[in-house]
This record gives structure tokens, sequence and C-alpha cells, in this order.
């Protein structure tokens, strides 16, 4: 077994100066990211990376930036128009993804039925859950010292095994759902199974064999797509056969909201991933093969039964992602090439934003979840390009992995930043 | 927290004022909202391409904004998805606003369209690219296979080496339609001027043949066209998008010896410093679709539908290079009426 050289190999840089002297790269991200950060560096950084947003967002409007050439005739205007703009646009977020009072008036005056009012709501939770599946995936790898950049190949596969039990079973209501969401989950755990035996069997890099395995998750989807037998018969474009209403993830507040099932499987799945790591013994040894594997090793574990272990786990947890997408958010409940999209590499946001905790995940997940339903408002309303929620979710991460700065500009005690700013900015290549 | 860095904010904030000139005369008091009263408001929905995909998006949102500039009183707006899972937040969002007609692009919107659009029987929406059956929808589709028929008969009558190729950017409805017309335009030359000339890269029959996959990657349009070239092809058809743009780049280096025939939108006009290598261009007009499809609403029609056809200038054959012979183009003129009188049929499963 040679795994523990991958994890050491970036050892030779420059002592990072704080930790126990042979502590890797890698592991002082993975540290930093589980470890360190408080969740007041946390806070102060989506507070930040608001700011930063607030001013890309008048740096964007021309008729802000318009008022500024009289500034100093009637500097009144230009400020004016900066808090509209700002102001207007994180209230269409808001709007978009937690209430909107308008809708609440209407409501109560009986002019609007209340489903109206918990859109916003149902929304955030729709577009949570799969990020929190997802998130709980990078996370769970992450606690054992493993870097899953799988996680959008390891949801094409699990959406892609939901679909074919969906379609191509014929079971009663209920149990085909769960047989649906068990195939997910099988073909999830199998792509994360791969890296994981080859990290222990060869010390093959995680990194390196996730990311290739996304672009085969890719191109295996593409190509299954548009087999006769999976291919939507009466179309002609890249979709697949749609899978039985049995299948469905059942919503939970009427057929308007799309708000379903997949949530509380969502908090079952961050619950179970908690409990694995603080009370099972497999957990522990997550943990400790995680912290140490030398020890870990001395200690008689074995690390590479480990790293398949944690590889497959990670992998059914964001298969099961992918199929919470398949079976309660697409709306032609088909496979199309574009399934997933790209929120496989959303929950590796979302994992180190929640400091990889399993409840710490549910909590970004539940933020990110919260921008992505606001920004069609914020679009619509307010005229800001889609793209300024990609950027906030960036800055947050990027704040985040520099709390050092973050404490800098709040001007917070400069307890254990310094140690953090220096590990974290020495990048993935542990 | 203190508050040395509000101030420092302001500071910034007003430094930008600064760089901007910010000394400048401000104009008269205005009162606000004057003209938009009574506006139109026309509301479109991307698709994950953006609307700066240089492709239907774009010819879409230029639609769009023709509407605004002829219409009375017409307003526009659009957001863009991200991914497909917002569809259908974006439709349901603009259908909660005051818009008088909701435009989707393209057919991959068709499934999250008919869903909100039977969740609002009041609202008016129109589609690009698809058929949604539904009595508040205006379906907007284009027979390009007339168009690209006439573009395989003008490459068959340009060939001198008997071999002309088209390939796609992938196995999918809208891009195929073209792929078949050409390839009976071909052999509706062979047949009518006793000819022989090979087709590369597509199959009707089978409904095979070379894709690039990808809309984007022109290195890849560019080594399937030396691929092409290798066997000999020297008229090629890409329908490919901005892969495309290889097959235009080994044109231009080919010293007039390779010609293209472009796609969707007037290439001398997408593509001006390739202009010299395009025989012609199979236009797809869908902004005058749109803009049309605008004005009417606007006008209070309700429902329908538009098939883009060569008969009502929905799709065309842009201006030939001038080195196309007077005789071939009258040639492609007569078969132009001849489609449209019905004496041609073009075949393609994947026809609206």
């Amino acid at each position: 077994m040679t795994s523990s050289t991958v994890a050491d190999s970036g050892a030779a840089g420059p002592s990072t100066g704080d930790g126990p002297g042979r502590r890797s790269i890698g592991r002082a991200v993975i540290d930093a990211v589980t470890t360190a950060n408080s969740w007041m560096v946390t806070i102060l950084a989506i507070l930040l990376a608001f700011v930063v947003g607030g001013v890309i967002i008048v740096l964007s409007d021309p008729g802000v930036l318009r008022r500024f050439e009289y500034f100093f005739s009637r500097p009144s205007d230009a400020l004016e128009a900066v808090w509209e703009s700002v102001s207007g646009a994180y209230s269409a977020l808001l709007r978009g993804s937690i209430l909107d009072p308008e809708d609440l008036r209407e409501a109560i005056a009986g002019e609007e039925p209340w489903t109206e009012v918990f859109e916003p709501l149902s929304e955030t939770l729709t577009y949570a859950t799969p990020l929190i599946l997802m998130g709980l995936a990078v996370a769970l790898a992450f606690r054992a010292g493993m870097f899953n950049i799988g996680v959008e190949g390891q949801a094409v596969l699990g959406a892609l095994t939901a679909a074919l039990a969906g379609f191509g079973l014929s079971l009663p209501a209920g149990l085909h759902l769960v047989v649906a969401l068990l195939a997910g989950i099988a073909g999830g755990a199998l792509w994360g199974l791969i890296p994981g035996w080859l990290k222990a069997r060869t010390g093959a890099h995680e990194v390196i064999t996730t990311i290739m395995l996304n672009y085969i998750a890719g191109s295996l989807l593409l190509y299954l797509i548009n087999l006769d037998g999976i291919h939507h018969p009466e179309r002609n474009d890249a979709i697949s056969k749609p899978v039985y209403d049995t299948a469905l993830l059942p919503r939970l507040a009427g057929d308007q909201l799309r708000l379903n099932l997949g949530i509380l499987i969502a908090l079952l799945a961050a619950g179970g991933v908690a409990w694995l790591l603080q009370r099972s013994t497999i957990g522990f040894e997550f943990r400790a093969v995680g912290s140490n594997p030398d020890a870990a090793r001395t200690a008689g574990m074995s690390v590479g039964k480990t790293y398949v272990l944690v590889m497959a786990f990670a992998g059914g947890l964001a298969g099961l992602g992918g199929a919470s997408v398949l079976l309660g958010i697409a709306t032609s409940s088909a496979l199309t090439p574009a399934i997933i999209g790209g929120i496989g590499f959303d929950g590796i946001t979302v994992a180190l934003l929640g400091r990889a905790r399993p409840w710490g995940v549910v909590l970004a997940g539940l933020l990110f979840g919260a921008l992505r339903a606001g920004a069609p408002g914020m679009q619509a309303v307010a005229d800001v390009p889609v793209q300024m929620v990609t950027i906030l979710q960036a800055l947050i991460v990027m704040f985040i992995a520099a709390p050092a700065f973050v404490k800098e500009v709040f001007r917070l005690r400069q307890s254990r930043a310094g140690a953090l700013g220096q590990t974290l900015a020495k990048g993935w290549n542990g | 927290m203190r508050r040395v860095r509000g101030i420092g904010i302001t500071a910034a904030v007003m430094a930008c004022g600064l760089v901007l000139a910010g000394c400048g005369d401000p104009p008269a008091e205005e009162e606000e909202g004057g003209s938009s009263e009574e506006a139109f408001q026309a509301c479109m929905v991307t698709d994950t391409g953006g609307v700066d995909d240089r492709s239907f998006n774009a010819s879409s949102w230029a639609g769009m904004q023709a509407a605004a500039e002829e219409g009375d009183n017409i307003e526009v707006d659009y957001v863009a998805s991200e991914n497909e899972q917002d569809y259908e937040p974006n439709l349901s969002e603009y259908a909660e606003q005051e818009c008088g007609l909701i435009v989707a692009v393209g057919g991959l919107m068709a499934d999250a369209l008919t869903v909100v659009a039977e969740q609002n029987p009041d609202q008016q929406f129109a589609i690009v690219d698809a058929l949604v059956d539904l009595p508040n929808v205006y379906s907007m589709q284009f027979n390009t296979a007339q168009s690209s028929f006439l573009a395989g008969y003008l490459a068959a009558g340009m060939s001198q080496t008997g071999v002309v190729a088209t390939y796609g950017g992938m196995n999918i409805p809208p891009v195929t339609i073209f792929m078949d017309g050409f390839v009976q335009g071909v052999e509706h030359y062979n047949q009518t001027q006793n000819a022989s000339v090979r087709v590369l890269g597509w199959d009707v029959a089978s409904q095979n043949g070379t894709f690039a996959e990808s809309f984007t990657d022109a290195t890849q349009g560019q080594a399937i066209t030396e691929t092409f070239v290798g066997q000999g092809a020297d008229v090629i058809f890409p329908v490919a998008g901005g892969a495309g743009i290889g097959t235009a780049t080994v044109a231009q280096e080919s010293n007039g010896s390779l010609s293209v025939i472009w796609v969707d939108i007037d290439g001398c006009v997408s593509l001006a410093d390739y202009c010299d290598v395009f025989l012609t261009s199979v236009v797809k007009n869908i902004s005058d679709a749109v803009r049309d499809a605008v004005l009417a609403a606007a006008e209070g029609e309700e429902g329908g539908s538009y098939i883009g056809t060569l008969e009502n200038n929905g799709t065309f054959l842009a201006n030939y290079r001038s080195d196309v012979p007077q005789e071939l183009q009258d040639q492609i003129a007569q078969l132009q009426e001849q489609i449209i009188a019905g004496e041609i049929e073009i075949t393609s499963p994947s026809q609206p």
C-alpha cells in the first residue's frame, strides 16, 4: 500500500510553521476547513461577499454610473441610485427565496392563494435538496482526508441508474420510489468506489481520477440517452423516456409547489452522516485516517479499506443527490445531457462553506438554495444578471478560504488567523 | 467591526465617482415613469446558452428588441437560465409579473413551458423551435430542410471534385433537419443534371453521420473538415454553430479550393472576416418570427403556431458569393418556386 505517499507528498514545500512538523499541505487545507474556521469568520465572510457583490451590482448598472458623472454637483442622486440598485437587487433576492410581503398581504386579503406565499420557501428548499446531498458527499470524503471532486459524475451516475429503475421497472407506488432511490445510491457508490479503490491500490490521486470520471460519466450519459430502449421514442432530441409517476418523489405541499420529499431525505442523510462520523466505528476510522493516516495504520486500521469505503459512501450520497434531481426537480422527469448541470461542483463549495460538518452543510445548502431561488426574481425585477449569484457564491467561499483577510477587514483579534491564511493559500496540490 | 470600515467604503465609492469624472452637470430634474404607464411587457427566458450565444438566443433577443423599436409602447426584458432546472422557476417568475407575452427560447424548454402554461391559462406564451399544443402558447418552428435543400443543390453545382460534405454539432432534430435537406438537394442535382456528386457526413436513411459533439469547439470542426478535405470534399456545410468556425478557418487557408456554406445567420454578417469563403448562408429567420410574435401579442392575438418556410421568409438563402454562376442561381430560384408550390417534396423526420 502506498496510499500515504500521496497524502504526504506536499510536505516537501516550506513548512507552514504552525502545525506538527510533517503536516502536508493537503492535510492542512482539510484541517483548516474542518476544524479551525470559526462561525464568526463564516458569517463575516458571507457579509463581506454581499458587500463586494453590492459594489459589483453598482458597477454593472449603467443607470447608476451615469449619475456619478455629476456626483459633485448633486451627490444625493448618485447615492440614492446606489441604494436603489443594491437594495433593489437584494430585496428581490429575499422576496424570491424567503417571503414576498406583497404576496402575504394579498393572501391575507384573500386575493391570492396561500401557495403563492410559500412558493419562495418551497423553491429554496427544492434547490437546496441536491446541494445538501452533494455537499455531504464532498464533506464526508473531506473528513477522511480525501478531495472528492467527482460529485458531478457520481450524481450523473445516480440519476442514470435511478432513471433506469424508474422507467425500466414497473412496481407499485412507494416501493418503486424506494427502488429508484436505492438504484441511484448504488450507481453513485459504484462511481465513487472506483477512485477509492484506485487510491487504495495504486495511490492514484483521487483529485485526478475523480475529475476524469466526471468526463466519463458525462459521455456515458450522452451515449446511453440516445440508445434505443432508453431514448424517448416520440422525441428526436436527446432525452430519455420519462420515469413512471410511481417512482417520483411525492410533492409535499400540493402540485403548485415543487417542494418534495427530497428535502426530508436530504436532512435524514445529514443526520445519518453526523451519526456515522460521531457515533460509529467506521466513522471513527474515517476521521482517524483523515487526521493522520500513519497513526491510523499504526493503530491497526486498514487505510486502504477506509479510502474505498468512504468514497463509496460519498458516491452513494452524490448518487442520491442525482436521483433527487431526476425524481423531484427535473420538469420532464427524464434524463437529459445536462440534467445535473454543475450542481455537483456547487456541492464542493457547499461543503467548504459548511466546514465539512453535516449540519454546516445543511445550512450552507439552504443558503445557496436561497441564492438560486432568488436569482430569477433578481434578474426579472432588478435586472441583475444571473451570474451575480454565481459571483456571490464564489466570493463567500473565497473569503472563507481567506479567513486572515476577513479578520483583517473586520479588525478581529488575530488569534488563529495567521495559520489559516497561510495554509489555505497554498492550494490543493496535497 | 469599527466605523472606520464604513468610511473606507464611502471613500471607495467617492473615488469611483472621481475616476468617472464626477464633475459633470446634472440633468434637469424629471419625473419618473412618464411613458411606461400602459407599456406592453414582452419577457424572454433564454436557455442555458445565455443571451450572447451568437445563435438562437441572440437571434430571439434581437427579435425582441426589434419589436420594442417598431411597436407602440412595447418594453422587453429577459432572464437567462444557468441550468435546465431553472426553466420552470424562470417562466413562473415572469408569469407572476405583468408580462403580456413570455417567450421561451429552445425546444429543451418545451416541457417546462407546458407545465407553466397549464398552471397559468390566462397568460400568453410563445416558444421558439418547438410545438406546444396549448391555446395560450404560440409555437414557432422552422422548416430549414427547404433552404438546406437549395444549399445542397448549390454545393453540388459548385463542386469541382464531385464530393461535398456536411457535419453537425449534435445528433438532434434542429441540427439534422439541415443535413437531411442538404443531402436531398445534392441528390436532386444528381438526378436533374445527370451528375454523381457524393455527400459525406450524413446518411438520411439511417439518420447517422459525423458530429462534432460540440457547438463551440472550433478545433473539432477543423479536424473533421481536414478529414473531409482528405476525402476530396471541396464544399462543406457545417451545422455546428461556433464549431463550424474551424471549417471556415481551413477554407481560408486553402486559397479558394474549399468553400463553406454557413448556417443559422448570414455568415458575412456574423463572421465578416471569413466572408469570402462563404458561398451563401442558410438563414433561419428567428428574429423576424419573434418580432412578429411580440407585435401580434401586443395587438391581442392569442395562441397559434408558425412554421418558417421559404414561402414566408422564415428561412432562406443569403446573398451568393460573386463567383456563383447566374445559371445556377436561376436554377435555384426555380427550385425555390417548385418547393413553395409543393412540386418537390423534402422528407425529414425532424420537419415540423
